[in-house]
């Protein structure tokens, strides 16, 4: 297979190569065209991964091709198949092809077969971001000007004689304020999309969650944390604490990847003395978010925020490790000191 | 809800070092064996349940209080399946720890969440409906399990697995239903492990709701299950014709 990557490579003036004919399976439309120069024409035929269908038949392709270009706009005449959709593989059960990879790269010969797999309906990150965080926005604000039908009507549109409670609101605002603003200005995201079903999952969570959160903090019955204004103010600390970290870290790893580009690269402590957590852990934007809500937990003292704070920290304890063990796979040179998202425990 | 699980696999021992082999060998015949007693031991408790049911019910002529002659041993049992999730999350059984574990924990929930903790409805006839539901259904799953293992796998058993709970699921979830609906009066009047603010945790829980969303919840589940039994069937039964056999 490299042979053929070095025919096609071989200059005009060299005689013509001896013709090597390519591992090509047994069963093909049309034999493969021998080139005249010293070209190689590739086909590519794209199947259905599940029912082995031909769907598209690409003849004549020149190399360098952008290929996957190609194959998108050949699937494209389905319109409900948009290339957001389509995941283009080697093997049915494989990975998907990205748009960089080169035809002559991969282990094909020049009958190249592709298997398409529908991916389901797509929707952009952004899009998912923007609405699962203003959701809990929202929710914690209806719940915390006690807007009717929540709890009895002698307390609709009263406030809460805590002031612990007015705290918890403008630390819980901050917090999905400062998500919204980082999806619009400072994430860099590597795919454009994710299926459709994800945004249902994901609003129920959070929607659910926040409500949940919100009902009891500002019910008239809340009863205000055991030590009173001391813990108050230590969770507060902690809270602003992590905030800060957190962003610190999403600014680190934004300026790490050129704007409009999907490199990765390994991220490293900056000036800030936030990232010097990145000696120690690979997520440390999971290992702030942990701290933020258990400021929160501290500061509020309420079950529900305590069992939102063990859940995420499950969740993001699976994300931690699953990026952890993509950056070792990724780079020979990756840092042995750190644990995904705890230091030296987790 | 009446648990069946999906019938077991043997693991594939892949290809490897030699030693490796005979290693994952020894424990896999080690596990073999220790699902077998499980699963003998298990159909052999259901089994003494059933035989004191029969025997009481002879003797007493009715069916009114039999509850209280199977208690422990129903408490004891059915709390033992706990070891079933156990036993798919380290891997020896194919099955999945979630799938498991809700099936599993319904049935734990209702023998003591629900017959124990609310003891006015012990004396209630649903109770014994989802009892002999469960009895049977387990002894011939249990069976099931233990021929399997064995290799051995006489035809009737896997009818019977296939075939019985067309009657015990509906039965079952009716006994179950019927007594949860009957424990909601006790409930509330006495605010059976229900939490209510102001506390210190900020948290309240109200059991009779809880009770009434769970019995909300059979509505969408109930049907899935079933129909997905009835698929199994279909698939491991398969129809009269492909066997060749004359209805």
């Amino acid at each position: 297979m490299d042979a053929l990557a070095l025919e096609a490579a071989l200059p005009k003036r060299a005689a013509p190569p001896p013709v090597i004919l390519p591992p090509v399976p047994v069963k093909r439309p049309k034999p493969a065209k021998k080139a005249k120069k010293a070209v190689v024409f590739f086909e590519v035929e794209i199947l259905d991964a599940k029912t082995k269908d031909k769907l598209c038949f690409l003849d004549k392709v020149r190399p360098p091709p952008r290929v996957l270009t190609s194959c998108r706009l050949c699937l494209s005449t389905d319109p409900q198949w948009y290339p957001a959709r389509q995941s283009i593989r080697l093997d049915p059960k494989g990975k998907s092809l990205k748009d960089e990879d080169v035809l002559q790269q991969l282990p094909v010969g020049t009958t190249a077969t592709f298997y398409f797999r529908d991916l389901g309906a797509q929707i952009s990150w952004v899009t998912v971001f923007l609405t699962e965080y203003t959701g809990p926005l929202i929710i914690y604000l209806l719940f915390y000007f006690r807007v009717p039908f929540i709890y009895a009507p002698k307390y609709d549109f009263t406030t809460s004689k805590h002031w612990v409670v007015h705290l918890a609101c403008m630390c819980h605002s901050f917090h999905y304020v400062k998500r919204l603003l980082e999806t619009l200005f400072v994430h860099r995201f590597s795919h454009g999309t994710m299926p459709l079903r994800n945004i249902f999952k994901n609003c129920t969570y959070y929607w659910g969650f926040a409500a949940w959160m919100a009902y009891y903090i500002n019910h008239p019955l809340y009863t205000p944390p055991m030590y009173g204004e001391q813990q108050v103010t230590i969770a507060l600390m902690i809270f602003l604490f992590c905030q800060i970290g957190n962003f610190s870290i999403h600014i680190a790893l934004r300026n790490l990847r050129p704007p409009g580009s999907k490199t990765r690269k390994i991220p490293y402590p900056t000036k800030n003395p936030f990232t010097w957590v990145f000696l120690l852990v690979s997520c440390p934007n999971y290992t702030y978010e942990l701290g933020s809500w258990l400021g929160f937990t501290m500061m509020t003292q309420c079950l529900p925020v305590a069992f939102f704070t063990f859940v995420g920290f499950v969740q993001m304890t699976v994300w931690a490790k699953g990026k952890h063990r993509s950056y070792l796979k990724e780079f020979r040179d990756y840092p042995t000191l750190r644990s995904p998202i705890l230091p030296f425990i987790l | 809800m009446a648990a069946s699980g999906a019938g077991t696999s043997r693991a594939v021992h892949g290809a490897g070092d030699a030693l490796q082999r005979r290693q994952r060998g020894a424990a896999g015949h080690l596990s073999t064996a220790y699902l077998l007693i499980y699963n003998v031991v298990m159909t052999a408790g259901w089994l003494v349940i059933a035989v004191v049911l029969v025997r009481e019910y002879l003797a007493k002529g009715t069916y009114h209080g039999l509850y209280y002659s199977i208690e422990k041993p129903l408490k004891f049992f059915q709390t033992g399946a706990v070891l079933e999730i156990l036993h798919c999350a380290v891997g020896i059984v194919p099955s999945s720890v979630v799938l498991t574990g809700f099936q599993v924990m319904s049935r734990v929930f209702l023998t003591w969440a629900v017959t124990h903790g609310v003891r006015e409805v012990q004396n209630e006839d649903s109770v014994l409906l989802f009892v002999v539901a469960w009895t049977v259904t387990e002894i011939v799953r249990y069976s099931f399990y233990t021929f399997s293992l064995l290799n051995h796998l006489p035809y009737f058993v896997k009818w019977a697995r296939y075939t019985f709970f067309i009657v015990l699921y509906p039965m079952g979830v009716t006994g179950e239903l019927l007594t949860i609906y009957a424990s909601l009066p006790h409930v509330q009047r006495t605010g059976l492990y229900s939490l209510t603010l102001p506390n210190k945790y900020n948290f309240s829980f109200d059991y009779h709701t809880f009770l009434i969303l769970t019995m909300v919840s059979y509505i969408p589940l109930f049907p899935q299950l079933y129909f997905h039994m009835l698929r199994q069937r279909r698939k491991i039964l398969g129809r009269p014709e492909q066997y060749g056999k004359v209805e």
